[in-house]
């Protein structure tokens, strides 16, 4: 084999980018893992307790972009319990004692503290970037720590965070030098913020391309902000309310109107109808364009604004647009990749205007459409099966009819061959998830077909524990599996162990697995850390034979974790 | 069933209904159990009991804690829900409790709602005017931070960042309307103009017809007629 001076090696893996693909590179000679490791920047870890962050940080010394997840997928629909762990503590503190130059953090579904923030803000010189989704456990006072301590910040990303509005100072602490804001994510925030700040800030920051306000900024300020940014690319408006004619709307018009950079819109979290005609301008240049929080907005609304939107390729709507306004885009969004239909009332006892009509209108208006979440009223096998011959490019395809084991709404059969189309046409399908009534023939189909998928997600379904083996036996790729309310059981669970290493999770509630069952599969597998979560239960039952309400396990180099509540028994 | 039986009550409520408060002040009046099922304190509307659709592990949704309890719609004069499950249909809780929120928001603000207190507020100086709904704030430092928040694009200095001085001093008083901080002043039923923060909040929502926002030196004048107005009332 050539020998080739380290310098080279570098410079070649540079150019090797993902994941994915790093971590091959690392696995073929020891030189090549030396090489990979110190030259590696960026790190993702899927599962904060898959490994110690000392070890990462020991690995990859030249660590700059870290991106963490916490808690399992479940516990975005409260089916984990709170307090269930995911801190981001223990990793701002290692990284803090190193000598890590950090200077990107992602995190999805974990616990950030105050403290936390405030220890990441001093802690790293070159920080730049801060991306939270889903997190919780901060105030606005963690933010106003970040704001006054990182001189270079670039991006502050706030995604659907609960955190808790300590009201509007937080935004004064951005110091006057500090003019380096890329993109300012605040959607989330509850409570007012200080307009003036803002306005401030946006002023001094020259390099803004995007920009998500919250509910508390009104139109008028909207239309001054605008004024100064030009340039921006990426707008998600406050609160768009005003009086059809009155000045500040008839400015904002004006204004919006020579905004002609901007290719993706969003917010409009309190919006008039009748305010909606000021954004028409935009219409034409935008590819992605997310509805999916304007209560305000009926079906016709939504139509008249879409027509104008040709180059759209990112839709997020609320289900208020109907299967009609779903024609409408068919019609209109020919370079469509990827939608998503939200339902505007989750518990609302009236039917949803979205069903099977939509979204066969879509697959046959949108041939390029690759991601889909889709919650609807009903479905039926036919509509699957044009929509996998319409659409084979599928990568993620996530169906959610509104009761959860509704059959074929047409022949009242289950959806087995409609999903079964789904996997055999789209080859390349990753995640999959299904809803509506299915047996065990839907698994089959998986396993057979479904040689790309990654994560699939599975509730009220099936019928025994063959269902689950299907899976097991047949997705040589699946890396997250999560069930939940499925007959399957110990047979199913304990028929291959050895799979579980391969795999990021697997997740199983309202099953029929058992205690006993979950501690064999815990004694043959020791690098599985295999949680138990009962329900009201802080001393656990120790009958083998009782049901589990909740099991997750996980692959891990740590063992058990140091910091699980008392409800949660590690076996 | 549950709803039944509440329309039943509901038919003879209003008749042997107590009420507190002074005659023909319509807020005041108790509120009934209908009418505590609102969104205002709990944002997720009524409770459900988990009655359950799917087979295997109902025993177990019914003893959920709290925080995982499924919700009925909001409004109680609809037919319950068919039975709901617990994480279905998997919408992220922020999503959920955003949607709850502002559909509960957007009930309030549309047309007259007799629950809005909705009045004009005037800044000098400033080029536009804005409204506030003033039920939406508890206190005075409440409503002083957001009129902050609101106006703070105009003023160079704080809007009462300061917070509302106690208007029982007069020196303190004397003090406040001699500097050039912006001080809130309003409009009450009876015409008068008066300082903000002589009365209970409560009375001041009830008879705030519409605020000014001026600079302190051309409240001067409104000083004696609002210490009068306070000495009247005690």
């Amino acid at each position: 084999m050539n020998y080739f001076p380290d310098e080279v090696l570098e410079h070649v893996f540079d150019y090797v980018t993902s994941h994915r693909d790093r971590n091959a590179v690392s696995l073929v000679c020891k030189s090549w893992y030396r090489v990979e490791r110190c030259s590696r920047q960026r790190v993702f870890i899927g599962n904060c307790y898959s490994i110690s962050p000392e070890r990462v940080i020991q690995r990859f010394p030249g660590l700059k972009s870290l991106t963490l997840k916490g808690k399992p997928h479940f516990a975005d629909f409260n089916l984990v319990p709170h307090e269930w762990g995911g801190y981001v503590s223990p990793w701002i503190e290692a990284l803090a004692k190193s000598r890590v130059g950090l200077e990107e953090l992602k995190l999805k579904r974990m616990v950030v503290s105050d403290d936390s923030l405030e220890l990441l803000s001093y802690s790293f010189p070159n920080f730049k970037s801060l991306v939270l989704v889903s997190c919780e456990g901060f105030t606005t006072d963690g933010l106003a720590a970040i704001a006054a301590n990182c001189r270079l910040l670039r991006d502050l990303d706030l995604q659907e965070n609960e955190i808790d509005d300590h009201r509007g100072q937080w935004l004064n602490c951005f110091p006057d030098s500090c003019t380096s804001l890329v993109s300012l994510n605040i959607a989330c925030l509850k409570g007012d913020i200080n307009l003036g700040a803002l306005e401030r800030l946006v002023a001094r920051s020259p390099n803004l391309k995007s920009l998500k306000l919250n509910r508390a900024v009104p139109l008028d300020t909207l239309q001054r902000i605008l004024m100064r940014t030009p340039q921006l690319t990426d707008l998600g408006t406050g609160s768009f309310v005003d009086e059809p004619d009155s000045e500040a709307y008839f400015k904002l018009k004006h204004t919006i109107s020579k905004c002609r950079s901007i290719t993706s819109l969003c917010g409009f979290l309190e919006v008039s109808p009748h305010c909606l005609p000021a954004v028409y301008p935009l219409c034409s240049n935008l590819t992605s364009l997310n509805l999916s929080y304007a209560v305000g907005l009926q079906g016709s609304d939504l139509m008249k604004l879409i027509r104008h939107c040709v180059k759209l390729q990112r839709l997020w709507i609320l289900d208020s647009i109907g299967d009609d306004g779903l024609c409408v885009v068919a019609c209109t969004c020919k370079d469509l990749q990827e939608l998503r239909v939200f339902p505007s009332l989750p518990f609302e006892a009236g039917p949803s205007p979205v069903t099977e009509r939509g979204l066969v209108a879509i697959s046959v208006g949108c041939p390029k459409l690759h991601s889909l979440l889709y919650f609807c009223q009903q479905m039926t096998n036919a509509a699957l099966i044009t929509v996998a011959k319409n659409c084979p490019n599928f990568i993620r395809f996530r169906l959610c009819t509104l009761d959860p084991t509704k059959p074929d709404a047409d022949t009242m059969q289950p959806l087995d061959e409609g999903f079964g189309a789904i996997v055999q046409s789209c080859r390349r399908l990753r995640r999959l998830s299904m809803s509506g009534l299915l047996t065990d023939r839907v698994f089959l189909y998986i396993g057979m077909y479904a040689e790309q998928l990654e994560m699939l997600s599975v509730a009220f379904a099936g019928e025994s524990d063959k269902g689950m083996l299907y899976v097991l036996n047949g997705c040589k790729k699946i890396r997250k599996l999560e069930i939940r309310d499925s007959p399957f059981g110990n047979m199913a669970l304990l028929n291959d162990v050895g799979k579980y290493e391969t795999m990021r999770s697997l997740w199983m509630s309202s099953c029929e697995v058992t205690l006993g069952a979950c501690k064999t599969l815990a004694r043959k597998m020791p690098r599985l850390n295999v949680e138990i979560m009962n329900e009201n239960e802080v001393e656990f039952n120790l009958d083998d034979a009782q049901k589990v309400d909740r099991m997750y396990l996980y692959r891990s180099l740590t063992g058990k974790r140091k910091d699980a509540p008392d409800f949660v028994w590690t076996l | 069933m549950e709803v039944i039986g509440l329309k039943k009550e509901k038919m003879g409520f209003e008749e042997t209904e107590l009420r507190l408060g002074l005659p023909g002040a319509e807020a005041a009046r108790k509120r009934g159990f209908c009418e505590t099922e609102t969104t205002e304190d709990n944002k997720n509307g009524t409770v459900d009991l988990m009655l359950n659709l799917s087979s295997s592990k109902e025993a177990d949704h019914s003893t959920d804690k709290p925080k995982e309890k499924t919700l009925l719609p909001a409004d109680p004069a609809k037919p319950p829900a068919k039975a709901q499950v617990v994480g279905w249909p998997p919408v992220r809780s922020f999503r959920k409790n955003m949607l709850a929120q502002k559909k509960s928001g957007e009930e309030s603000d549309q047309k007259s709602s007799p629950n809005g207190s909705f009045v004009k507020v005037s800044m000098d100086g400033a080029p536009y005017l804005r409204k506030v709904d003033l039920k939406m704030y508890k206190s005075y430092q409440d409503f002083s931070d957001a009129l902050g928040n609101m106006f703070s694009s105009f003023t160079i200095g704080n809007c009462g960042s300061q917070g509302l001085k106690d208007f029982m001093n007069e020196s303190k008083l004397m003090d406040l309307l001699n500097s050039s901080d912006y001080v809130p002043t309003y409009e009450d039923k009876d015409g008068d103009w008066m300082l903000v923060g002589d009365v209970p909040w409560e009375m001041f929502v009830e008879s705030c017809k519409r605020l000014r926002i001026m600079k302190g030196k051309e409240a001067i004048g409104l000083a004696p007629r609002a210490m009068e107005k306070v000495k009247n009332r005690s």
